[in-house]
């Protein structure tokens, strides 16, 4: 399987992308300039983590008007997985390819650190190798994680069960304490903790791993040899 | 168009202007005698940051000259961007501390977060690919607004920068005494891994060959930084904001992987960032080192706005900003790469043979001065030292045990104390784990560094404790590297050598000169002991307030390699029915101690005394425990002594700990005897272990039961408390003196 792992400037969290497919999944990993404009020849598309472009103006807006911009919505279209991570999240946000917008952290500042999170949906193609309602131990880095959406989106994301990741506690003042949505169709996900920071147990977790092995496990299954 | 006019050289000497820009007469003189004619306006100002003691070091030269620099390990010792240790299999580590203690106490997000930019340009400008942030801060006591709001944005600027350009900030520490009130101090470490074959100088060499400035264009910000940075800071230091540099992550993030692309590039000469003194001491020292010199056309400068000056191009510290020197006819590469990142690279210059520097704007030459004169000729002092009269009270002082009336209390408060509380709601707001190697993470003795595709780990830390300095300078010199060292071998790993931040009142005062004589002393005599050579570091000297000084404050920043990731231990306990011991004896060290502070409100008398024989001795031996695998916990014992450490050992885990203590119960619990651990031991290795540390005192057991337990020589219960307890207080101190939520 082949990933592209999508390099703004400023993306940060490209190397751990990377190594997460490379080394733990033991898959294909390539670093796609942000001037491309097609993702044709990947069969999922990452978004790391990280300040592109400063985050100036306002976090993933400059990202998400930029040649690459064509490519991954054109990629979400055909239904390969596309996974936003962090700065990720917010770049799928500002594609409109997600609901609801994100706010700065409730304490105003930036918060690093592992938190336990509920696998709210464990039937998405990035879930499938977690347990229904599984905890796991996955680290969140952000300033601006407070994911909002008015009620009706929220009623939306709840009925169609696109609410993949909840925090056990109030991390960042996430509504519904929300950690991560993926799209109706459910092959983009975006999230606020980095499953890629968590794929070793000496680094403190490999919970993050499954969301990789998930990915892979769809892909094999919808591009089984046809006997 | 001239929008002002510049003073003529005459009235620059009539009116003594020079001695506003930091020069006195004298080296007014000696600028006039090197010339053979008086110097201009902007020439006056070349030589008034190069002069600077940021700069030159002209007041702390004699004494950096102790320093042991050199061992067949150490690649690059002082004098470039970053010192290099060889760390086998053509890999070395860079790295380097510096300080920004000044533009941190008038503006503190951006003071903070541009020492944090420049330090991280340090170590790329060597070629090293930066991997781990640490610091080192100092403040006044929390609870005081205008303390908390410089503590608050201090770390805030630190997380701004490092967060957003994707390094990890890794360690550090903090502490808290009213004579950081006026003048905090703001101390920023970063390490680098480089290939020797990638190992870069910022030389100037082979005339003709193009000079490329790159990145950022300049500005009128942090005019005049590093004379600012070599004064004392008064009432009236809040004018000198704009000095303060304005930091942009973003574009050092562009130019720290395009420059470490460019390093991989035959045809580059030299690579020096514009940091202190901007573009006047890159091009100088540059060509300095090289023997050549450099002309520029400082029209060609990238400015961010119309009509500057020559003078304020030369020394503004706008940041974000490189100078290269190419081989000729490449330069197209260079700029092409540039381009690529989107970053603004220009050819400005070129080198000459002369040894001069020679600046041209608008048609005409503006300056034309020997590159030596400044860079390598700033004139030396050997200011005059006088022993302090506290000094000699303080040794003649009897030692005496503080009074305590429950050794519970005493520990709860010691753990409440800022200087000992988890510094959790500090690191917490720093990505300390970007990059994926982090496997120590802050809050152990040292953090871990994995070197990815090897089997092998950096550990890292930055410490000081400057009571002991302020009582001793050179016994609280010797113990700040001990204890660095103690914190390295903690974490499995062997110390390499130092990096050094001297932070120091003004050194016109004979008794602060005596001061960082007498501790330059203590830390040569300790490096030597440890072979941990001093590569590279920073003198801050003039941090005053209202001619209030800083207590000496020589903050050691220390890298150990760890040769086998399974030798990596962490100060946490690891499982119950472990061993608990203690390595050294407790002697009546209350001198400059946490304990002494809380009782008696201030500190006095003569701080414990090391002796560095035993210092080796135990770091060697149980450095070997660890490697042999029979150690399942280590920690250093510092500030609070053995009951703060064990509580620390426990904290976290789950655990408890149940031990028990001689008949001088004060001494044993909260005295800070250097050169000791708290150890923690698996049973089935205690002979092994006992073997290999004969110095290892049994003391108890970690228990499943989460309670601290500490029994007296007749069995008589002196402490009985909760981990959980322990951990809220510990935990708790900081948000509730800063009143945070979180």
């Amino acid at each position: 399987m082949k990933f592209a792992v999508v390099v703004f400037p400023g993306s940060n969290c490209d190397i751990d992308m990377y190594h997460a497919v490379r080394d733990e999944l033991g898959e294909e990993a390539v670093y796609v300039d942000y001037r491309e404009t097609s993702l044709k020849e990947y069969d999922a598309v990452l978004l790391p983590g990280g300040f592109s472009f400063g985050d100036y103006l306002r976090s993933g807006a400059i990202a998400a008007r930029l040649p690459i911009a064509r490519g991954i919505r054109e990629a979400a279209a055909e239904g390969k997985p596309v996974l936003g991570v962090c700065n990720g999240f917010q770049v799928l946000l500002e594609l409109g390819l997600l609901p609801g917008a994100m706010r700065r952290n409730r304490q105003l500042s930036f918060i690093c650190k592992s938190v336990t999170l509920e696998v709210a949906n464990s039937s998405t193609l990035f879930t499938s190798a977690y347990q229904p309602g599984e905890h796991v131990t996955i680290p969140v880095a952000h300033g601006d994680g407070n994911y909002f959406c008015d009620e009706a989106t929220l009623e939306e994301l709840r009925t169609n069960g696109q609410i993949a990741f909840t925090y056990t506690e109030d991390v960042n003042g996430s509504v519904d304490r929300i950690a991560g949505i993926t799209n109706k169709a459910g092959n983009v996900l975006g999230m606020m903790p980095h499953p890629e920071r968590a794929v070793d147990e000496l680094l403190g977790s490999a919970d993050g791993l499954k969301m990789f092995q998930s990915i892979l496990t769809h892909w094999r299954e919808t591009h089984a040899v046809k006997n | 168009m001239l929008l002002k006019t510049e003073p003529s050289p005459e009235t620059i000497k009539q009116d003594r202007l020079y001695a506003e820009m930091g020069l006195t007469d004298q080296e007014f003189q000696m600028i006039e005698d090197t010339l053979g004619r008086l110097p201009n306006f902007t020439e006056t100002g070349l030589f008034s940051v190069m002069w600077s003691e940021h700069c030159s070091y002209k007041n702390s030269k004699v004494l950096l000259k102790k320093f042991p620099t050199e061992a067949q390990h150490v690649l690059q010792g002082p004098g470039e961007g970053a010192g290099i240790i060889d760390i086998g299999d053509e890999q070395a580590v860079a790295f380097k501390i510096e300080s920004h203690n000044h533009p941190s106490a008038i503006e503190p997000y951006q003071g903070a977060a541009t020492g944090v930019g420049g330090i991280i340009r340090d170590v790329f400008s060597m070629g090293a690919r930066p991997v781990a942030l640490l610091n080192s801060l100092r403040f006044g006591e929390l609870g005081k607004p205008r303390v908390n709001y410089l503590f608050e944005q201090v770390v805030a600027g630190i997380a701004g920068y490092g967060n957003c350009i994707g390094i990890p900030t890794v360690g550090g520490e903090v502490q808290f005494d009213p004579c950081y009130e006026g003048n905090p101090l703001v101390n920023a470490m970063c390490v680098g891994l480089i290939d020797h074959k990638d190992i870069q100088k910022g030389q100037a060499k082979g005339v003709g060959n193009p000079v490329i400035y790159v990145g950022a264009s300049t500005g009128k910000d942090g005019i005049h930084g590093a004379t600012f940075a070599s004064e004392e800071l008064s009432e009236t230091s809040e004018s000198k904001r704009p000095a303060v540099q304005v930091g942009d992550p973003f574009m050092e993030k562009l130019l720290m992987e395009a420059c470490l692309e460019v390093v991989k590039n035959d045809a580059l000469v030299g690579i020096q960032d514009m940091g202190a003194a901007g573009l006047t001491s890159s091009s100088a020292e540059m060509a300095s080192k090289a023997g050549s010199g450099i002309e520029m056309d400082l029209d060609r400068v990238p400015q961010r706005e119309k009509g500057m000056s020559a003078y304020e191009m030369m020394l503004s510290e706008s940041q974000e900003r490189m100078l290269l020197v190419v081989e000729k006819g490449r330069e197209q590469e260079f700029l092409d790469l540039f381009d690529r990142y989107g970053l603004m690279a220009v050819v400005v210059g070129h080198v000459t043979d002369d040894k001069r520097l020679r600046l041209t704007h608008r048609g005409e030459t503006v300056a034309d001065v020997p590159v030596d004169a400044l860079a390598e000729e700033a004139p030396v002092y050997h200011k005059p030292s006088k022993v302090p009269a506290y000094f000699e009270q303080f040794q003649k002082q009897d030692p005496s045990v503080p009074q305590v009336d429950s050794l519970e209390e005493t520990l709860m408060t010691l753990l409440a104390q800022p200087t000992i509380a988890s510094k959790e709601w500090v690191y917490n707001q720093y990505d300390y784990m970007v990059r994926t190697n982090t496997v120590v993470m802050p809050g152990s003795d040292a953090a871990v560094i994995r070197i990815r595709g090897t089997e092998k780990a950096l550990a890292m830390t930055t410490d000081c404790n400057s009571r002991y300095l302020y009582l001793d300078p050179e016994e609280g010199g010797k113990l700040a590297v001990a204890e660095a060292a103690r914190n390295i071998v903690c974490s499995g790993a062997k110390p390499l050598g130092v990096t050094d931040c001297l932070n120091y009142g003004s050194p016109d005062r004979p008794e602060i000169f005596w001061q960082l004589e007498k501790s330059t002393d203590g830390l040569s005599e300790a490096c030597r002991a440890l072979e941990t050579p001093v590569i590279g570091g920073n003198v801050s000297l003039y941090n005053e307030r209202s001619g209030e000084a800083v207590y000496p404050t020589p903050v050691i920043g220390m890298v150990g390699l760890v040769e086998n990731l399974s030798h990596i231990t962490t100060q946490q306990a690891k499982n119950a029915g472990d061993l608990i011991y203690v390595v050294g004896e407790a002697d009546r060290d209350f001198g400059g101690s946490e304990l002494q502070k809380l009782t008696d409100g201030t500190i006095s008398g003569r701080p414990p005394r090391i002796d560095m024989e035993t210092e080796k001795r135990r770091q060697n031996e149980v450095l070997t425990a660890i490697q042999a695998g029979t150690v399942a916990s280590a920690h250093d014992l510092a500030e609070g002594g053995f009951l703060v450490a064990l509580a620390e050992t426990v904290m976290g885990t789950g655990l408890g700990a149940s031990v028990s203590i001689g008949t001088d119960a004060v001494t044993e619990s909260f005295a800070e005897t250097p050169s000791r651990y708290v150890i923690t031991v698996a049973k089935e290795q205690q002979s092994r272990f006992e073997a290999l540390v004969p110095d290892a005192r049994f003391a108890g057991e970690v228990t499943a039961e989460p309670q601290l337990t500490v029994t007296g020589s007749t069995g008589e219960a002196l402490i009985a408390v909760g981990t959980a307890e322990l951990e809220r207080t510990w935990k708790g101190a900081i948000p509730c003196l800063v009143k945070s939520e979180d």
